[in-house]
């Protein structure tokens, strides 16, 4: 545990610690484009220069490595003569196109020039070497070399993190560029990570190209709900729209980093969604009040119970949905509706890729949720043959989709049940299908918790409430199970988790305190 | 005068063993096989004998920086990348002498518990690795290299890797890197290339003419060579190349202690045709550039600092009256420019920059405080990069402007170089 001093201040640190992540533990910032704490040291910006006491010349404070007794300085004149400095160095080829540039506002040479340069240009403008700019090289990525400040961060990623090194330094001196072999585009599932790595507008996301200026839009910490993995996202919205999902840290999970299909997910919350209750009346749908959707529900799957017995009642519940959800599902059925037809599949429709990375093959946030929770698969299977057989009388389904059945599938096993009702986000074939579609929060408008494939229950955050006229699942249950006459008093998404860890083992002993931003494994396994 | 290294260099048969073994070639590795490897370093701690390389560091100690334990096979690299303008030293070795070199390899190699060794050589030289390849190839058929070398139970194997042309893959890391396949720049320091180097391994890595002069210090002992310099802590004679308008432009063996004025006058026959010296870059061009005046100063690695420059690769660049110094900048300028590795950002945009202002000076468009700006530039390059390229690059620029000022004020008040020059 060497102990050094930063600008006066006594720091004890481990051993191996460099200057400049020492400095970040007490606060101080130590500018730097090149370093990220996932990435090997590339030691080339040369914007962390910091005065050590003993040693002649200024040393980067990313590949420093704190010994004891060392005095380290990073507010001296020097330092910020050389900070300022550098950073004209490194601006004096930018095009300076930041009216047209993804990246302004989110902008490392932006935000450091505000805070070290403030120089006047002195660089003659027809000197600007000029690169090429608008280059599509694959993947999620536009590449516009011209703003590109050299850092490498992009091409140890690629070297490091995916192992596929498309990327490399070409040419010497100052028309030294990054780019693609001819013909050989960005070639992963990871490319998205590059708009987000890249410190400045040289790599930007083609997704959200030129869709939105990033000082309006907001953010929400929440889950990716692409797959089992459940990493760690920023969602990004302006109003009620997302416009983006960037990771946040959690290196139990994701570290900072996330798949392309993941980070497109986000779209869902935005397109073909439920937004109106809606009832079907002799085949033709027709939109409806929340009061009047819940009181023809209950009436129908109080009669069928009535006249069919409850064993005539099946709910298909939805990996999609989030423990407090799921809680809730099962015990609709088990304590209000009374019937052993609960179950849920984590199969999904399409051709699920996977790697050994952060791509799962099972496309649900929260299988391992719904297990934990007692609800099973095989239920499943054999609610689809009492469907087919027409043992089922009404159908709960959760979700957009049965299963990984195709569109036809789920028309054929729909068909013949004489009442479905759907609670879920988006339109399709379920909803097309269902005599009553009672509208759900997306992922960004609820809070709440998924359990990721490893165990980990993680909380989501709501970014803003849900849209149009769709409501929070845990309100819709609650309704529903209160007109069947439940009595609950479910208040929000953390009073059923106070609930789940009351009585449900693998969750005892958690809060949503206690859980943070970076969650619990489930059964008590830290 | 005792010559170390050209003592034979006139014979053109020198370079091939039977020749070289003739003329005592080889005795010195007998010796050294009977000698322990610690006397051997020993010795050669004893001669002074600094790094011809540039930087002057003695050899004996860089040596010492390898990790004492031997779990991790060593790498003896030998930078041939002579590509330091002004410099043409080692080539001179490598096309007279190869076996010089071979065998200071050998010596060295048993002497640091080494089996490797790679000599890395400068693109351009086609010529003198062919010599070299040749030399490598009679010393395997002989036995002075491969396994078993002489029955002394040591096993060696020297590789030649050709380079492409760059000047950065003369900076050790770069050449490292180079003979590992990978794009030749500078690696991030720590880890220095005694504990990680060649494919991860401890390297060392001497220049031609250090290791040229291993066999001479084991056959005559470290005390004579460093009393050979002439000057406290500089064993040996240097190979001196002299290039400009002189008399006898070449290269001349002399110990530390000539003074630069004996360097051109004496022994490079003066500058030819009635010219007067107006300036001596006297290291390779990325030393500080002496005025007229200033060459009463030895060839010494301390006395040179002493005067504001260094010894560097001994190449002596002479500038005659009539020069244009902004146009000498600006070409050398030109240079770190093009060779600068693009790596970190000082020195890629810095040694551009210089040299759009010097071009556009010369070109007689020079701004005012242009050269306040040029030394501004300096100063947020200088000792602010991974190698020391960019310093390399400033030290001219500095030492120009600072010694011959006025003509550079000159070319920006009149809007035009007093010389006529244009580009």
């Amino acid at each position: 545990m060497p102990n050094f001093t930063l600008n006066g201040i006594s720091v004890d640190v481990p051993d191996g610690t460099t200057i400049l992540q020492a400095a970040k533990t007490v606060g101080i910032e130590i500018p730097h484009y090149c370093y990220h704490p996932k990435l090997s040291i590339a030691g080339n910006c040369r914007m962390c220069l910091v005065e050590v006491e003993k040693f002649p010349k200024l040393q980067i404070a990313c590949n420093t490595h704190v010994t004891e007794g060392m005095v380290v300085k990073s507010n001296t004149e020097k330092v910020k003569e050389a900070v300022t400095g550098v950073l004209e160095l490194m601006l004096i080829h930018h095009p300076i196109d930041c009216p047209i540039c993804d990246q302004a506002g989110e902008c490392g040479l932006q935000i450091y020039y505000m805070k070290y340069g403030l120089h006047k240009s002195r660089y003659a403008l027809e000197d600007k070497v000029h690169k090429k700019k608008v280059q599509d090289i694959g993947g999620q990525i536009v590449l516009d070399a011209e703003r590109c400040i050299l850092c490498s961060r992009c091409i140890r990623f690629l070297q490091e993190v995916t192992h596929t090194s498309e990327l490399e330094f070409f040419q010497r001196s100052n028309h030294s560029e990054i780019s693609i072999f001819p013909g050989e585009p960005l070639n992963n599932n990871y490319t998205g990570n590059l708009a987000d790595i890249c410190p400045v507008g040289a790599l930007t996301s083609k997704d959200f190209r030129f869709k939105c200026r990033v000082w309006f839009l907001r953010g929400a910490k929440s889950i990716c709900p692409g797959c089992a993995n459940g990493c760690n996202v920023e969602a990004h919205f302006k109003g009620d729209i997302l416009y983006r999902f960037q990771p946040r840290q959690n290196d139990e999970v994701n570290q900072t980093w996330m798949c392309d299909p993941g980070r497109l997910e986000y779209k869902r919350a935005n397109d073909a969604r439920l937004l109106t209750p809606v009832v079907r009346e002799d085949g033709s749908p027709r939109a409806a009040s929340w009061e009047a959707v819940f009181s023809a529900v209950a009436f129908r799957l109080w009669e069928t119970m009535e006249k069919d017995g409850p064993e005539s009642v099946a709910v298909i519940a939805s990996p999609q949905f989030s423990n407090e959800e799921l809680y809730l599902t099962r015990k609709l059925a088990e304590e209000v509706l009374r019937t052993p037809n609960l179950g849920f599949s984590p199969r999904t429709p399409g051709n699920g890729i996977s790697d050994d990375f952060l791509i799962k093959a099972d496309k649900n946030p929260n299988t391992r949720g719904a297990q934990l929770l007692g609800i099973s698969e095989e239920k499943f299977e054999d609610i689809v043959r009492k469907v087919a057989g027409g043992k089922v009388k009404a159908l709960l389904v959760f979700g957009n989709s049965i299963a990984d059945f195709s569109e036809e599938e789920t028309e054929r096993l729909l068909a013949d049940v004489p009442f479905v009702v759907q609670v879920g986000t988006n339109e399709g074939v379920v909803s097309r299908a269902a005599h009553a579609v009672l509208p759900s929060a997306s992922f960004v408008e609820r809070g709440g918790t998924f359990t990721n494939h490893a165990g980990r229950v993680q909380r989501f955050w709501m970014g803003f409430p849900p849209r149009g006229k769709s409501r929070n699942a845990i309100e819709i249950i609650t309704g529903l199970a209160n007109r069947l006459g439940a009595g609950w008093k479910f208040a929000g998404e953390s009073s059923v988790f106070r609930a789940i860890t009351g009585s449900e083992a693998p969750f005892a002993g958690m809060s949503y305190e206690s859980l943070g931003e970076s969650g619990h494994v489930a059964g008590g396994k830290g | 005068m005792e010559l170390v290294l050209t003592k034979h260099f006139g014979n053109e048969r020198y370079r091939h063993l039977d020749t070289y073994t003739e003329l005592g070639g080889y005795e010195a590795l007998r010796k050294a096989f009977s000698m322990s490897k610690e006397a051997i370093v020993e010795e050669v701690k004893k001669a002074n004998l600094r790094g011809r390389g540039g930087a002057g560091f003695p050899a004996g100690v860089k040596w010492g920086f390898l990790p004492k334990d031997l779990s991790r096979p060593r790498v003896l690299v030998i930078n041939a990348d002579e590509g330091e303008p002004g410099t043409f030293k080692d080539r001179l070795i490598m096309s007279r002498g190869p076996h010089l070199l071979i065998e200071g390899i050998v010596i060295t190699c048993y002497a640091l518990e080494t089996h490797v060794c790679y000599i890395y050589i400068r693109g351009e030289f086609a010529r003198e690795e062919g010599i070299l390849q040749e030399a490598v190839d009679e010393a395997y058929a002989k036995g002075f290299l491969g396994k078993d070398i002489l029955g002394a139970g040591f096993d060696l194997d020297v590789t030649i890797h050709r380079g492409a042309g760059a000047y950065i893959c003369g900076e050790e890391t770069s050449t490292i890197n180079s003979i590992e396949g990978k794009r030749g720049w500078p690696r991030v320091k720590p880890p220095f290339p005694a504990s990680v180097g060649a494919f991860g391994r401890p390297t060392i890595v001497n220049n031609v003419e250090t290791i040229a002069d291993v066999p001479w210090i084991v056959t005559h002992g470290g005390d004579r060579f460093h009393a050979l310099g002439g000057a406290e802590k500089n064993g040996g004679t240097r190979l001196v190349g002299v290039s400009g308008p002189v008399n006898r432009p070449g290269i001349y063996e002399l110990p530390a202690a000539v003074s630069l004025r004996e360097v051109i006058y004496t022994h490079a026959g003066g500058l030819k045709d009635g010219k007067t010296l107006k300036a001596v870059i006297p290291g390779g061009s990325s030393t500080p550039v002496l005025k007229a005046n200033e060459i009463d100063v030895t060839f010494d690695i301390e006395s040179m600092q002493k005067a504001g420059t260094m010894t560097g690769t001994s190449g002596v660049i002479v500038i005659p009256e009539g020069t244009c110094m902004v146009r000498a900048l600006s070409v050398l300028m030109n240079f770190y420019a093009h060779e600068s590795c693009g790596q970190c950002t000082p020195c890629r945009e810095g040694c551009g920059w210089l040299a759009k202002i010097l071009h556009r000076i010369e070109n007689g468009q020079g701004r005012k405080g242009d050269v306040a700006l040029i030394l501004d530039v300096c100063d947020h390059m200088m000792g602010r990069t991974i190698c020391a390229l960019a310093d390399a690059a400033v030290m001219p620029a500095q030492s120009f402007i600072w010694k011959f000022r006025e003509e550079f004020d000159q070319h920006i008040r009149d809007q035009k170089c007093p010389y006529g020059n244009r580009f």
